[in-house]
């Protein structure tokens, strides 16, 4: 599904120039659950963000869905961003002045369905996250899982092929954490390729593969199928 | 363009972004509604001069006998100069570039005009048959005095409108018999006297008529002539040429300012025409500078719009939307704004411009102005055009940070607070 080759990324800061990924060679396949670790300045979130079509690489092979991503106009860009992949942020991200429902329809929007449809579907994935009561409030109205939860419906609504989550547990407390992950879990289960950006230990424990990131090069890799079997996910006691 | 769900997307955010759009749109209404007023408020003010004096043809001149202020000749001053047949003939033959000449008698004592049980008290004017080239009259019905009239002596008459709805409230009023001091004339026409005076009631009968029937002598209370092609310096020469000749005739010095009262039109309507010129000048600067203020306050604010919407560009971005998409949508939002508040301002702009015309305010609030100040109206094209000029500056000052924020990388744009 995605296949990285010697790619790097720098960020020019004024006369400096900031070599973030120093050639990674990764190869994720179709329907894994991975996790992205490292501490902070590692370039985990740039690789998430050049996975994710956000950012673009400077040089290397990236292949996504057997087509290789050069550079491409942002029109291209956000169709394929549109149709494969799904984004849930650390942040939230959702749009402040529409609600619930509207929130996680917007996606459809850019696929032309039309509103009634849209609004449907959107209320059905509300549904799945046990948000349906919720579906009339604003983004302000909601608890941080919550809206983590409406992110999440938004990024499943395309039925998308990834799902790229950049530390989407960063805002909530470690309850709301473990449902997030649950969530994300299923989403995977379902054959939804997830990959998770996370400093988090027992965040990256709950999924399959940890890749670790130490000053833009892959340090690790650690499989982790054990972990990710029926067993029950214990509750991290801080 | 006209998709029914983008338009919907565009409402959805107009109405919860109701500050934003207040603002925007408050400053594009109030730009509109100050350059339709001014406009508007121009040609009231135009209109006004034009008809305080449009009434006397631009190339005519009038002259009234005055009284000395010098003694001449043995005479003391204060003597009386009373213009006469003789003065009208002689300008006649030695005025140049002469078009037409009227000379204006009077009838001594009350005038009493009835027409069976309808009467009324109106000025009669007895004139020459071109009286109507140098008074801009339009004739309603009939005709006005000929050359005829004036020789034959016949008692007919020219009615003014106003005075035919007293004397004929119900009947045509033409060959119709009525009474002037006791004496009949026969009405042959009846006219409108574009007037600043609203309370004109003109009556005009044949001159010869009224000098021998009422007057039985040859005075003159006035004469009126209208030049050809004639300059506003030449019209001085004659204005000199003519004090001469009258000097010359009735005996003053002159260098008496006071003896001849000589109301040069041709001066007047080119100081005028420069004043208008001046006024319509005043008002397109202040337009321009309105329309300007309109333009910079609507880029500031999509400027301010964008860099708001900076990070929901950004989500937008990130889970799918195209640049275009996004130029769209703000370009859209800019001109809906800007045309609907446009629309507002003009119609507030023409609506102050209506209720000043119907209630007639500025009577009511300075009359002195009043006579000066008709008909305040915008050129609709000029008012429409100006909205579309805003509109489209709007849509321009929303283009170019529409552009840029939908070119940065959603990344970004994503970490923009």
């Amino acid at each position: 599904m995605i296949r990285l080759q010697n790619i790097h990324k720098s960020y020019i800061t004024g006369t400096n120039k900031l070599h973030v990924l120093k050639g990674i060679d990764l190869h994720i396949k179709e329907g894994e659950l991975v996790s992205i670790m490292g501490s902070s300045g590692s370039g985990k979130s740039t690789l998430l963000n050049i996975l994710g079509l956000l950012d673009n690489h400077d040089e290397g092979a990236y292949t996504l869905n057997q087509e290789e991503i050069k550079a491409m106009s942002e029109t291209k860009a956000a169709k394929l961003r549109n149709n494969l992949l799904g984004f849930v942020f650390q942040s939230f991200n959702l749009i402040s002045f529409k609600n619930a429902m509207e929130n996680v329809a917007l996606p459809l929007y850019y696929q032309k369905v039309a509103r009634k449809k849209r609004n449907k579907t959107a209320l059905e994935y509300l549904d799945k996250m046990g948000l349906k009561d919720w579906a009339e409030h604003m983004p302000n109205e909601l608890s941080g899982g919550q809206k983590q939860r409406v992110a999440i419906a938004r990024s499943i609504i395309t039925q998308p092929k990834i799902i790229l989550a950049d530390e989407p547990t960063g805002a909530l407390d470690s309850a709301t954490s473990v449902e997030v992950m649950n969530l994300l879990k299923e989403i995977n289960q379902s054959g939804i390729t997830v990959i998770i950006v996370t400093h988090e230990n027992d965040i990256a424990h709950m999924t399959d593969r940890i890749i670790n990131l130490k000053d833009g090069r892959i340090e690790s890799i650690i499989e982790n199928n054990k972990i990710n079997s029926k067993e029950t996910i214990k509750i991290p006691q801080e | 363009m006209f998709d029914r769900d983008k338009w919907q997307e565009i409402f959805s955010t107009i109405s919860k972004n109701k500050t934003r759009t207040v603002l925007t749109g408050f400053s594009v209404a109030t730009g509109i509604f100050m350059l339709i007023f001014l406009l508007g408020a121009g040609r009231g003010l135009r209109n006004g001069m034009t008809s305080v004096f449009a009434q006397d043809a631009t190339n005519s001149m009038q002259i009234y006998g005055g009284r000395t202020t010098k003694a001449y000749k043995g005479t003391p001053e204060g003597k009386r100069i009373q213009m006469v047949n003789e003065d009208y003939l002689g300008f006649k033959k030695s005025i140049e570039k002469l078009d037409v000449i009227s000379a204006m008698s009077y009838i001594p004592g009350a005038e009493i005009i009835s027409y069976k049980n309808n009467y009324g008290n109106f000025n009669v004017s007895p004139v020459h048959e071109t009286y109507k080239e140098i008074k801009n009259f339009e004739i309603l019905e009939g005709r006005f005095l000929n050359e005829k009239d004036i020789k034959e002596n016949r008692k007919v008459v020219a009615i003014q409108d106003v005075v035919k709805e007293v004397l004929f409230p119900k009947e045509t009023a033409i060959n119709k018999l009525i009474n002037i001091n006791n004496i009949k004339f026969k009405v042959v026409g009846v006219f409108n006297q574009p007037s600043f005076d609203d309370n004109s009631r003109e009556i005009y009968i044949p001159i010869t008529v009224a000098q021998n029937i009422f007057n039985n002598n040859d005075h003159l209370q006035r004469i009126s002539f209208t030049l050809n092609d004639i300059s506003v310096d030449e019209s001085k020469k004659v204005e000199q040429f003519i004090t001469y000749q009258m000097a010359k005739r009735h005996e003053f010095s002159p260098e008496d300012k006071n003896a001849l009262w000589i109301q040069n039109n041709i001066e007047n309507s080119q100081q005028f025409a420069g004043l208008f010129s001046a006024i319509e000048m005043f008002v397109w600067i202040i337009g321009i500078f309105t329309i300007a203020l309109g333009v910079i306050g609507v880029f500031n604010i999509m400027m301010i719009v964008v860099k708001e919407r900076t990070k929901e560009i950004g989500i937008r971005k990130a889970i799918g939307a195209s640049p275009s998409s996004v130029v769209g949508l703000i370009l859209m939002e800019a001109i809906f704004i800007t045309a609907a508040s446009g629309y507002v301002g003009l119609i507030a702009g023409v609506g102050l411009l209506e209720v000043i015309t119907k209630f007639d305010l500025i009577n009511k609030i300075y009359p002195p102005a009043a006579i000066y100040f008709l008909n305040p109206q915008v050129d609709l094209g000029i008012a429409i055009g100006a909205t579309i000029v805003l509109v489209v500056t709007g849509a321009l000052a929303g283009f170019f940070p529409a552009r840029k924020a939908a070119s940065i990388r959603p990344i970004e744009a994503l970490r923009d607070e």
